[in-house]
């Protein structure tokens, strides 16, 4: 399977996305670390997908994405942004708002 | 061969040229950086699309010569 539909799979087939570097138990970045704790927070159950186990799958996301770095994280088949983006969301509450539209389980967490 | 900040601030401001650029080197090591870059032309894009504009103006170095650059973008107040 080429490696764009393989990406597309993964994306189109699971609710919540993350590529990063290392897996959800051991983060290899610190960058991917924390879109991992900030997923862990949430308790959004998601698939981790690393990036440093496959050099077509590290090159392939960049170009599926047209984004040049990891992690790279998605929603329902929507890329949502690398870890700035994704921390910046948490923290405005955004991210939650995101997760709860697209009808996605979030723990509940004291409003800021 | 890490970037210095000023050559980061003129690329980005060749990509964008409406654009407010701070930078700072967090570790000191010329490889780690936070800009900030606000912008106009931002305006009606989605934060994907406005890091996007940020990622074309550096032309490539995001993700290779330039291995951390913490991003934020953002329109001018008022």
């Amino acid at each position: 399977m080429a490696i764009d539909q393989f990406i597309d799979n993964e994306v189109k087939g699971n609710d919540v996305v993350l590529f990063m570097k290392g897996t959800p138990q051991f983060p290899m970045c610190g960058f991917s670390g924390q879109v991992v704790q900030i997923l862990d927070y949430l308790g959004v159950p998601y698939k981790g997908l690393n990036v440093l186990e496959n050099e077509e799958l590290r090159n392939g996301i960049k170009t599926y994405s047209n984004w040049p770095t990891i992690p790279q994280l998605y929603v329902k088949g929507e890329f949502v942004g690398g870890c700035d983006i994704v921390r910046e969301m948490f923290q405005a509450g955004e991210l939650q708002s995101l997760m709860k539209e697209k009808g996605l389980p979030v723990k509940d967490t004291a409003p800021a | 061969m890490p970037m210095n900040a000023n050559d980061i601030e003129k690329l980005i401001k060749a990509g964008i040229p409406d654009a407010e650029v701070t930078i700072r080197d967090l570790a000191g090591d010329g490889d780690h950086y936070a800009a900030t870059v606000i912008a106009e032309s931002f305006r009606g894009k989605s934060r994907v699309q406005q890091h996007q504009l940020v990622y074309n103006a550096l032309k490539g170095q995001m993700g290779g010569t330039l291995h951390a650059l913490a991003l934020q973008t953002g329109l001018p107040e008022g």
